[in-house]
């Protein structure tokens, strides 16, 4: 049994790169296989033109991975973590430290370093793994979905910082089940489900090709029935919401001429799904995957 | 080999070492004292107590004779604890994937925790060592055999910690093989006796245990006196050693219990 099925992948330099797909597609066995910890039974992977098998010294020197599980020494003060990392990838100690200061500062850990990493939070605990990620400066940064348990807040500041490496050059590959997060950050995307690659494509792309979206509408008055809405599909989902699909060929402007034609005055409105999340779970569908 | 690799190789390997050496003595209690105190009660017991009325064994007295046995038996229970604890709790913890994602080869990797485990064996033996010198007079017949049988023995039984290590699935299985195969072994290697007192076919059966080797090497090296020929007893070390290290080696090739 193979757990993927000949994919073929590849990511342009400075990308930021979503990898999707549902639990036990082959998300993680593609990043295993890429960072050494799965043995691979057949074919190559190149990093920076430098192939796995042939160069693998320089091609995982280019790599940093911030895996789905913690994985760190639970005994360990945070800051030797990451300056035993650092050794792991030949920076001498004086030039670990600086790094591991630079890092552990900038993802608010600095004064948490000679604390025993199993004191941290869970989003700190995540936050030390990108620093110990980092701390060799990789060309490539995996994210194996590196926002799971995290909270709001703390995940926005990953956002943003994240943003930052990548505008700063970093090449970086994401899995995420948050879809809204993958359509936030990354301009490319790759679906894999049952082992294979079911759509690879920009992200804009991609989107362009959800035929229907569904918002909701908030209104300011509650209204007793509602007139016929002509080609638009709209339904009451109480007194003071409706929903509305919306396809490819019609525009809004044309659905709030009808609402002004109706005295119906909206207060806000809203995607009823984030538009990745809809899109992903069509394919996966087409794909014949149980929902 | 590159320059800019064998930098990152040596690098790499102090890290590992640095690592194992501060696990170890960060647990000082857990690590250090109690080899120390266990080996005050075998002195007091078998070597002040019991041991006047057993009288001389091979020319010496007895606590004299045990002194190099138990000096060793420290050595090899310590050496095996540290790399089979440390590197299962690695595996356990996952953190064991740090050193496999890094650009590290993986005699590098099995280099840094033999190291480590040598750090302990020798250092417990040292601790073990100026406790003995409380009971006993100790002299050193010939410090080359001393120090070489020293690391020579360390390093084996680390790489035989590596490769429970390698195989445990569960904290029960670092135990199993110090238990059930080490310390009877260790135990009828001649740490307490000399094999000359068995019977002809015991003392056949006994030279089928390479840590009657390690042992009786260890006890030449202090007191002078050996069971076994000296240079016999280090081939068969050294033997163990290159077998263990190209299967360790081989396990970690393969993946073995560290990769899916």
């Amino acid at each position: 049994m193979h757990a993927l099925k000949g994919i073929d992948l590849e990511v342009s330099q400075g990308d930021f790169f979503a990898l999707l797909g549902p639990n036990g597609a082959g998300k993680s066995t593609t990043i295993g296989i890429i960072t050494s910890l799965v043995n691979k039974t057949d074919g190559k992977i190149f990093v920076y033109d430098y192939d796995l098998d042939t160069n693998i010294i320089e091609a995982k020197s280019l790599i940093g991975i911030v895996p789905q599980e913690i994985n760190f020494s639970q005994f360990e003060p945070c800051l030797e973590i990451v300056l035993n990392q650092a050794g792991y990838y030949g920076i001498p100690r004086k030039q670990a430290w600086k790094r591991a200061e630079k890092y552990l500062t900038q993802l608010g850990l600095w004064d948490k370093r000679n604390d025993p990493s199993r004191t941290l939070s869970g989003g700190l605990k995540r936050r030390l793994m990108i620093a110990r990620a980092l701390v060799h400066e990789p060309k490539l940064l995996i994210l194996d979905e590196p926002t799971a348990g995290v909270d709001v807040e703390l995940r926005r500041s990953m956002w943003e910082f994240l943003t930052e490496i990548n505008r700063q050059g970093t090449t970086i590959v994401l899995t995420t089940h948050y879809l809204e997060e993958a359509e936030k950050l990354c301009k490319n995307i790759a679906i894999i489900d049952h082992g294979n690659i079911i759509e690879n494509t920009t992200m804009k792309s991609l989107l362009s090709k959800l035929s229907i979206e569904t918002f909701i509408f908030d209104l300011t008055e509650p209204i007793a029935l509602l007139p016929d809405a002509g080609p638009f599909k709209l339904h009451k989902t109480d007194d003071t919401t409706l929903e509305a699909e919306i396809t490819n060929g019609q525009d809004l402007n044309t659905l709030f001429e009808f609402f002004g034609r109706n005295n119906i005055r909206v207060k806000s409105m809203r995607n009823k799904a984030n538009r990745l999340e809809e899109l992903f779970v069509r394919l996966l569908c087409k794909n014949n995957h149980p929902q | 080999m590159t320059t800019m690799n064998r930098n990152l190789f040596v690098t790499a390997f102090c890290t590992i070492v640095i690592k194992e050496i501060t696990r170890f003595t960060r647990i000082w209690i857990q690590t250090i004292l109690p080899p120390a105190i266990s080996m005050a009660l075998y002195f007091l017991i078998f070597g002040n107590l019991i041991g006047p009325r057993i009288g001389m064994m091979s020319g010496f007295s007895y606590i004299e004779f045990i002194a190099p046995g138990l000096i060793m038996m420290s050595i090899i229970n310590n050496s095996y604890a540290n790399v089979v604890s440390s590197f299962f709790g690695a595996k356990f913890q996952r953190h064991i994937e740090e050193m496999l994602v890094a650009p590290i080869p993986d005699f590098v990797i099995l280099g840094g925790y033999i190291t480590g485990g040598v750090a302990r064996g020798a250092l417990v033996g040292l601790v073990v060592t100026l406790v003995a010198m409380f009971f006993t007079r100790l002299s050193i017949h010939h410090l080359g055999v001393v120090i070489a049988v020293v690391l020579l023995t360390s390093i084996l039984f680390s790489l035989g910690g590596f490769i429970n290590g390698i195989f445990a699935r569960k904290f029960d299985d670092i135990s199993i093989i110090p238990t059930f195969i080490l310390t009877p072994l260790i135990y009828l290697g001649g740490i307490f006796y000399s094999i000359n007192l068995l019977p002809e076919f015991w003392q056949t059966v006994s030279k089928f245990n390479p840590i009657l080797y390690m042992v009786n090497a260890f006890r030449y090296g202090l007191l002078g006196v050996s069971d076994v020929d000296l240079m016999f007893a280090f081939t068969i070390i050294t033997l163990f050693i290159v077998i263990l290290f190209i299967f360790s080696l081989y396990l970690m090739k393969i993946g073995k219990g560290i990769r899916n």
